[in-house]
């Protein structure tokens, strides 16, 4: 089963993704900041990630540059998940490496499609 | 309402639009028709149909309208819109470098995000096709669904829907909480109120048909004749898209599976396909 690290500083956001992303057929796993994201893909990486940007300790696209300096981290699938919505902040996450972009607030419909896009279903 | 009321309704629809609405169905006509009742002020759905029975023209274009789905999104099922990307666009590109001009149908276009993508599509694809003459025409029976295509406004959970956030960048621009369709895209696009039951003749001949999830709705009949007329539409080596849930095979002979598990058929002409179809991959 494919794995999907979901990382992000609410709980109640955790959880919703976590359900609507189990429904897509993955193993979730959860993270409430960029270090903790970190620590659990030193463990092991994960086939997907869900990223947040705005998160204490360490941010979203901190630990998307990590990432993608760990060994296997240039495989992972990331989508930076996030309330901002303007373009600038768009383009930078995709100039950072990010393979997606989910505008916040989602549902299980947007999910499947993002997912469906790339290829993970 | 009597049994009286929604065999009246139910044959309405059926003349005007080819949409089968069964019993089981009745709950539909209450749910869409109350804002019909609602907005022009009626007491009720019974005073509506009394109308409808008067024979008052706007009002039954009104309920034909409401009554029909609209359900769509862009890039909808993904893996037919890759194979045009990958497969149909390059042989095109190919198969038309004399003429240089590619027209594309959308035939239930519903608010655009589906003919829009296949512009997209379009502007993607390996091979340029800038500088070539490209008409993406969307149809459509609903005013309502085609004001909204004409726009190409759409709002932040639309443009989730299927759209890559690659295309969202290069196509649209942001207007408040909302995305617009961009210049660019927007002059390959045009849009016509037709009824897919009416003769399609006068819209002129295509390389690529799109009827996806608009058959679902009709009898087999209907969708033999609606089928047919697309056929003769299309070029020879034309290629027909269907809903990923739909058929054609058993339904109509001008068409010959390619993909069928994504909707794609091509031309069949003469007891046989064309064996340039610009469905089949070289
Ligand atoms: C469910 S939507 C599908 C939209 C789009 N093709 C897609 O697959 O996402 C069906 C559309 O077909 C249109 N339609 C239904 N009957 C029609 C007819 N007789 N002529 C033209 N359009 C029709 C409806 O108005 C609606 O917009």
């Amino acid at each position: 089963m494919k794995r999907c690290l979901i990382i992000d500083d609410s709980r109640v956001i955790r959880r919703v993704a976590a359900m609507i992303i189990q429904d897509l057929g993955f193993a979730v796993e959860e993270a409430e900041n960029g270090k903790k994201a970190l620590d659990a893909c030193c463990v092991r990486m994960p086939d997907v990630a869900l990223i947040d940007l705005d998160m204490p300790v360490m941010d979203g696209m901190t630990f998307l540059r990590a990432l993608r300096q760990m060994p296997g981290g240039d495989k992972v699938v990331t989508i930076i998940c996030t309330a901002d919505s303007g373009p600038p902040q768009i383009q930078q996450a995709l100039d950072g490496g990010a393979d997606e972009y989910v505008m916040k607030p989602f549902d299980s419909e947007i999910m499947h499609s993002k997912f469906l896009l790339l290829e993970l279903l | 309402m009597t049994p009286d009321d929604f065999t009246f309704v139910a044959r309405l629809l059926k003349e005007r639009s080819g949409l089968i609405l069964t019993k089981d169905k009745s709950y539909l006509l209450e749910n869409r028709l109350m804002p019909v009742v609602r907005a022009r002020m009626l007491k009720n759905l019974d005073e509506l149909i009394e109308r409808l029975r008067g024979g008052q023209i706007d009002l039954t274009e009104t309920v034909v309208d409401a009554m029909l789905s609209k359900d769509t999104g862009f890039f909808r099922d993904w893996r037919p819109f890759q194979h045009l990307r990958d497969v149909v666009l390059p042989n095109l590109h190919a198969a038309r470098l004399g003429k240089r001009h590619i027209r594309v149908l959308c035939a239930g276009a519903s608010t655009g995000q589906e003919v829009y993508s296949l512009a997209m599509q379009i502007t993607e694809a390996a091979e340029s096709f800038s500088g070539w003459q490209v008409q993406a025409l969307g149809v459509d029976i609903s005013r309502e669904a085609l004001t909204a295509a004409e726009q190409g406004v759409y709002n932040q959970f639309e443009v989730q829907h299927g759209l890559p956030i690659r295309a969202l960048l290069r196509h649209f621009n942001k207007e408040q909480d909302s995305w617009r369709i961009n210049e660019g895209l927007r002059r390959m696009v045009s849009f016509r109120p037709w009824n897919l039951l009416d003769d399609l003749y006068p819209l002129g001949r295509f390389d690529i048909v799109l009827c996806r999830n608009v058959l679902a709705y009709f009898d087999q009949q209907t969708k033999l004749a609606v089928l047919q007329k697309l056929s003769r539409l299309l070029f020879e080596d034309g290629v027909l898209y269907v809903g990923i849930n739909e058929t054609v095979t058993g339904v109509s002979s001008s068409f010959t599976p390619v993909i069928p598990e994504h909707g794609i058929y091509a031309v069949h002409r003469d007891g046989h396909p064309d064996s340039r179809s610009l469905a089949i991959a070289s």
